[in-house]
């Protein structure tokens, strides 16, 4: 039915079972809108959210997105930039992935902001004080880029490629590739940043507050140095996905292993930085505010010290062992495992750092208050999961995200 | 946003923060427009998929 549309060589399910497929997640996707259309229409007391949780379930979902999206800023910024050319054959599930990632943290944005009208506001009323101001602006510009990065892609679809005028523009944006690879790293860098910023100059808040660097708390540092070491984790994750429900192989082994290495040494670094600041936090800067270390991990009923074992040692130390010792790196069911913590990891650390920070007491009269949030931010979290599983289906169907497919799967070929 | 904005001021802050951002809308514009230029004149001189 859709086969002009399909990759020319290239094997997919019959078009009833895809159709099947995406309805059934349109269902799922449905009922998320439908607890969209209820905060946006009655109001954000649709949502457990509170005097003490501005930040919640949305903006731990954002921070999260945003820092597994990071695959796509770094693996550009290594194809691209850096000229590592074996990266061609895994750029574009980077790339897709990133823009369903940045696009589903600007689509919760849009329900968290509770006036979507006024988005507008963050542009045209910027308070230049404000860590916020420049994550809107970097993350606005950094999406436009990833558009850019992305109509390439859609461009080579077999049917659209046939227009002279959208197969020289494919191919000219090509070219051109390196320019805006690198105009998004700029922008993911600061943007990864000032996410962690936001936290670590809470000096209100103990438990985020970190010294730092001019106006940089360390937090802006490591939140980079994070997204850029978990971030390809992330896309491997999403790789193995796909090569299973496929039962194809999409990628090489070099290729992945030669990613999977460089997330191993980038979370090696990374980890190493996170456990020198977590130690400094909690024998200097916390004792400094007149908090110990045990203020934060005890008298609650869910955070304890297991949680920062949990991140940095689990998700931290043992990926980072795994992906860079070779032997193990090489090992399918351990680096399976090395991508699944890493990935688990950092959105870990997102969660600390949102809803950890403000759970914890801050005044001698406080009691650390917990949050459960409601079925409407559940769904409203769920959306772009089912957002990004429609339309990463879609290019895998009608786009050749995968160019090393066809020369890996010969025998399949239609 | 725009210097003719009433609360604009020329202050270090306004300055980095909208200098960055028209900085890298010029960059991604210029980028765009050479494409498009290119891939129109290419388009013109016949170029296509089979070349």
């Amino acid at each position: 039915m859709d086969s002009a549309l399909i990759p020319k060589g290239a094997k997919r399910c019959p078009f009833p079972v895809f159709a099947l497929g995406i309805a059934v997640v349109g269902v799922v996707l449905l009922w998320g809108v439908y607890a969209m259309g209820l905060c946006w229409f009655k109001g954000l007391n649709q949502t457990n959210m509170d005097d003490y949780y501005g930040f919640a379930l949305w903006i731990w979902a954002d921070l999260a997105v945003i820092a597994i999206g990071g695959g796509a800023f770094f693996t550009g910024l290594l194809r691209y930039v850096f000229g590592i050319d074996e990266l061609k054959n895994i750029i574009n599930l980077a790339v897709v992935i990133g823009f369903i990632c940045y696009s589903s943290a600007l689509l919760i944005l849009a329900i968290d902001v509770g006036q979507p009208l006024r988005s507008w506001f963050i542009f045209w009323h910027a308070n230049v004080h404000s860590m916020l101001t420049e994550v809107a602006f970097c993350l606005s510009l950094y999406f436009s880029v990833l558009t850019i990065e992305f109509v390439p892609l859609i461009l080579e679809n077999r049917k659209l490629d046939k227009v002279p005028f959208f197969h020289n523009l494919g191919h000219n944006m090509h070219g051109v590739m390196a320019v805006f690879a690198a105009t998004g790293a700029f922008l993911s860098c600061f943007h990864q940043g000032s996410l962690g910023g936001v936290a670590g100059v809470m000096y209100g808040r103990p438990f985020a507050f970190r010294e730092g660097l001019l106006v940089w708390p360390w937090t802006f540092f490591l939140f980079t140095w994070s997204a850029a070491a978990y971030g390809p984790c992330f896309t491997l994750c999403v790789l193995k996905m796909f090569e299973k429900i496929t039962k194809k192989k999409l990628v090489k082994d070099n290729v992945v292993h030669l990613l999977a290495k460089i997330s191993g040494w980038m979370i090696t670094t990374y980890i190493i930085a996170k456990i020198i600041d977590t130690v400094y936090w909690a024998t200097v800067t916390a004792p400094s505010q007149g908090q110990t270390f045990m203020d934060f991990y005890s008298n609650n009923p869910f955070y304890g010290v297991w949680i920062l074992v949990l991140e940095i040692v689990v998700c931290g130390i043992v990926p980072a062992v795994i992906l860079t010792t070779q032997k193990f790196r090489e090992n399918r069911k351990l680096l399976l495992v090395a991508i699944i913590l890493g990935t688990f990891g950092v959105c870990l650390n997102r969660w600390v750092m949102v809803l950890q920070v403000m759970a914890a007491p801050v005044m001698t009269f406080d009691t650390w208050a917990m949050y459960i949030p409601s079925w409407q931010e559940v769904a409203t979290t769920i959306l772009p999961v089912a957002y990004g599983v429609i339309l990463i289906a879609l290019a895998y169907r009608y786009l050749p995200v995968f160019p090393q497919e066809l020369e890996l799967n010969a025998d399949q070929q239609d | 946003m725009l210097p003719f904005s009433f609360e604009w001021a020329w202050d270090a802050g306004h300055l980095l923060f909208f200098g960055g951002m028209w900085y890298t809308i010029a960059i991604l514009g210029a980028g765009l427009t050479y494409c498009v230029g290119k891939t129109i004149l290419d388009t013109m001189a016949g170029k296509g998929p089979h070349h």
